[in-house]
């Protein structure tokens, strides 16, 4: 027999304003361009010209960033939400979480909801240990007797018995997450939440959560696990779902979207086709891609990545040199590299650059391509010309938590005992 | 495959399901589905909500009062100074002046105090339900709960404090020669309607704040002059011509600091009039409030 429904969305979609409107922020400059409008659009009426465009922009301004979401997850299931950056996991999780209200569509949930979309909600930095205790198991749903019930059990907990009457802005970050985490881990909820919160606290506090969360599983609540990191899905979640562009792209186990999530990465996001010309028109670039070696194969962390840059040089034979500046995921520029200037006739040429593997680290890398000329003027740029995502498919160890670095290079390691050479 | 076509569950299947939860597979018995939507803009307020989330008010309202009086010894011996340094200055002024802005047989001090303590509750709470919602962002985009517990536990300090400045007012009694009045046992409840106009002005501020950065900076001009058109330091009656009275009264203050006072004075006419034109108001003033609150509150997450 099935389990009973925990959580029901249908269709739900949301949709954000951009633009001018969602910026203006000053009650008199909406005033003032109320105003001026009154005046400019009878003049424009009376000039004949073109009619007021507003209602177009309107619509050109809007985009749904959650697009006709429906699913179900029943009592006691793990799911884990994937999907790229701006796929629309967060707004689906401020929904359910009913931090904001969907434009269409509904959600049924049964029982109660924990987020640990941000460990330490409401904590005041005045107020001490004990007292944000409460107080932030208050914006969780609790009432003071259950945290009263509970309390030394999230002291214990956070391990921070010694401090738990300390205002907090005297904590270090790691207490303070650790306190945050704890609290809401705590709130006996039927549905929980989880955000990316492997991203912070040490290993071993890492470990002590995930086996918190698993625990939340077998006792028969509902966990939704977000993550960028498919191996903590895979480990954690019995089944999960793929969110592209707002909208839902698959739903499957864990292991069968991993499949086809690194599949359509692979297809869609290294291809970047695009035209772009020197200012004599003389040097046009075809094309910039991306791709695994073999061709077929997942892009990993293991894998090394071919850069294949084509472009055309016109009339004349030119003296030219192709740069590619690496960007990791928060806009640093990881490193660059270029290739020997080389004198080329007239026609199609290509530059392939292969990326070893064991050098990117996981996550989403931006390639600005450059085409230089006599070896210092940059004739064409493009900027991000390609955009592709490193996955990170097996780790041997067990840690799952987020590797740090902009690169992640295999690195020769030996650790032996020195004890008897320091002896003799 | 791309694309997995996933079919709505129909609200009878869900309901059928809830009646045969199987008792080993839960903690406890789990609680029905609740759908939750874009509700209703006519919606004003879902006051069971707000009944549910009531330790989030409490938590709040307390962590406002204990930052507060945790750091400042002067916390306390401020609400008593500035009405008494405010009714200084105009009992000085108007001495001077010689006329007192106050009915015959009204001790002016007594009025002007009268009048103090529902304006002071009024400004302080509106001051801090109007940077309520930008003030907390964190939360905002943090956590889900009744919107509207922000500005009310922002005025709750102010309430402390009104407290304090009724026992004030009681000693000025006494000062004054006059014994408290019988009526001075409804100043509590006659001071509903003030915190009513506050709610509702707290609302339209707080709101129009989080949308228009800008209202920060009229907020105290607008005080200002809210402070002369209310009744704070003369009597309606005393001051306003009778036949004006009325518009007068259309300032829902008007009314709500005629009603405190009358309480205070005791022997005093009941404003009927005053009282009258200002509930209309204050209705208006407090409808209006929630249905923009309301409306803002739908997407404050994603603006502010």
């Amino acid at each position: 027999m099935r389990e009973p429904v925990a959580i029901a969305v249908e269709r739900l979609g949301k949709r954000f304003r951009l633009g001018p409107r969602a910026t203006t922020d000053r009650f008199t400059e909406r005033l003032q361009t109320a105003c001026l409008n009154t005046v400019r659009r009878p003049w424009q009426w009376l000039r004949g010209s073109s009619r007021p465009t507003a209602p177009t922009t309107a619509h050109r301004d809007e985009y749904w960033a959650l697009d006709d979401i429906s699913f179900e997850v029943r009592q006691g299931e793990a799911l884990g939400i994937v999907g790229r950056n701006g796929a629309g996991k967060s707004t689906l999780l401020k929904i359910l979480t009913r931090i904001t209200e969907p434009t269409r569509g509904r959600f049924g949930i049964r029982g109660r909801v924990a987020s640990l979309l941000e460990v330490g909600t409401g904590f005041h930095p005045d107020l001490t240990g004990r007292e944000n205790i409460y107080l932030s198991g208050a914006f969780l749903g609790m009432s003071r007797q259950e945290i009263r019930r509970r309390f030394d059990e999230i002291v214990a907990f956070a391990e921070i018995d010694a401090f738990i009457d300390t205002s907090v802005k005297r904590y270090s970050s790691g207490m303070y997450t650790r306190l945050g985490f704890a609290v809401a881990a705590h709130l006996e909820s039927e549905v929980l939440i989880v955000d990316e919160v492997l991203a912070v606290g040490d290993a071993a506090f890492q470990k002590k959560c995930l086996g918190k969360m698993q625990d939340t599983a077998q006792q028969g609540r509902t966990v939704l696990f977000v993550s960028h990191n498919m191996l903590a899905v895979q480990t954690l979640c019995s089944r999960a779902i793929w969110l592209d562009g707002g909208s839902l792209r698959a739903d499957d186990t864990p292991a069968a979207i991993q499949q086809t999530y690194q599949r359509a990465t692979d297809s869609a996001a290294p291809s970047s086709h695009l035209l772009s010309a020197s200012a004599d028109g003389l040097v046009r670039v075809r094309s910039a891609s991306a791709r695994p070696i073999p061709i077929n194969a997942a892009l990993t962390v293991q894998s090394p990545v071919e850069i294949v840059v084509d472009y055309d040089i016109i009339d004349q034979p030119r003296r030219l040199h192709v740069c590619l500046y690496v960007f990791d995921s928060t806009g640093a520029c990881a490193f660059c590299t270029f290739s020997e200037p080389s004198t080329h006739p007239p026609g199609h040429v290509r530059a392939t650059c292969t990326i070893p593997g064991n050098l990117l680290n996981a996550g989403t890398y931006a390639i600005d391509v450059q085409i230089v000329e006599q070896g210092t003027t940059v004739i064409v740029g493009i900027r991000h010309a390609i955009v592709f995502d490193v996955l990170d498919a097996d780790r041997t160890t067990s840690w799952l938590g987020t590797w740090s670095g902009a690169v992640r290079p295999a690195c020769v390691w030996q650790v032996s005992s020195l004890d008897k050479a320091t002896r003799t | 495959m791309t694309s997995t076509p996933i079919k709505a569950p129909r609200p009878s299947e869900l309901t059928r399901v809830t009646t045969s939860v199987p008792a080993t597979a839960a903690v406890r018995r789990p609680p029905d589905l609740v759908y939750h939507g874009a509700r209703s803009p006519w919606e004003l307020v879902d006051w069971r909500e707000l009944w549910r989330y009531r330790e989030v008010l409490v938590a709040l309202a307390t962590r406002d009062l204990k930052v507060r009086y945790r750091q400042t010894l002067v916390g306390v011996a401020w609400v008593v100074l500035q009405p008494l340094a405010t009714m200084f200055v105009f009992v000085t002024l108007f001495g001077l002046l010689g006329r007192q802005p106050a009915a015959a047989g009204h001790p002016y001090l007594l009025v002007v105090l009268a009048g103090l303590a529902p304006w002071q509750l009024f400004t302080n709470s509106l001051q801090q339900a109007s940077v309520s919602l930008v003030n907390n962002p964190n939360l905002i985009t943090k956590v889900y709960f009744p919107r509207i517990i922000l500005p009310l536990a922002a005025m709750v300090p102010a309430m402390v404090d009104f407290a304090v400045s009724l026992v004030i007012l009681s000693l000025a009694t006494l000062c004054c020669g006059v014994w408290p009045a019988v009526t001075f046992c409804l100043a509590p409840l006659a001071i509903l309607p003030t915190l009513g106009v506050t709610l509702g002005l707290g609302l339209w501020s707080a709101a129009l704040h989080a949308r228009y950065r800008d209202v920060g900076y009229a907020l105290p001009f607008l005080m200002q002059i809210t402070f002369y058109l209310s009744p704070v330091v003369y009597e309606s009656a005393a001051l306003i011509p009778s036949s004006w009275r009325w518009l007068h009264a259309c300032h829902p203050l008007v009314g709500a600091i005629d009603l405190f006072r009358w309480t205070v004075l005791g022997h005093a006419a009941f404003p009927w009039q005053t009282v009258a034109v200002s509930s209309v108001s204050l209705l208006l003033v407090l409808v209006t409030g929630l249905a923009y609150f309301r409306q803002v509150e739908r997407d404050v997450a994603d603006r502010i």
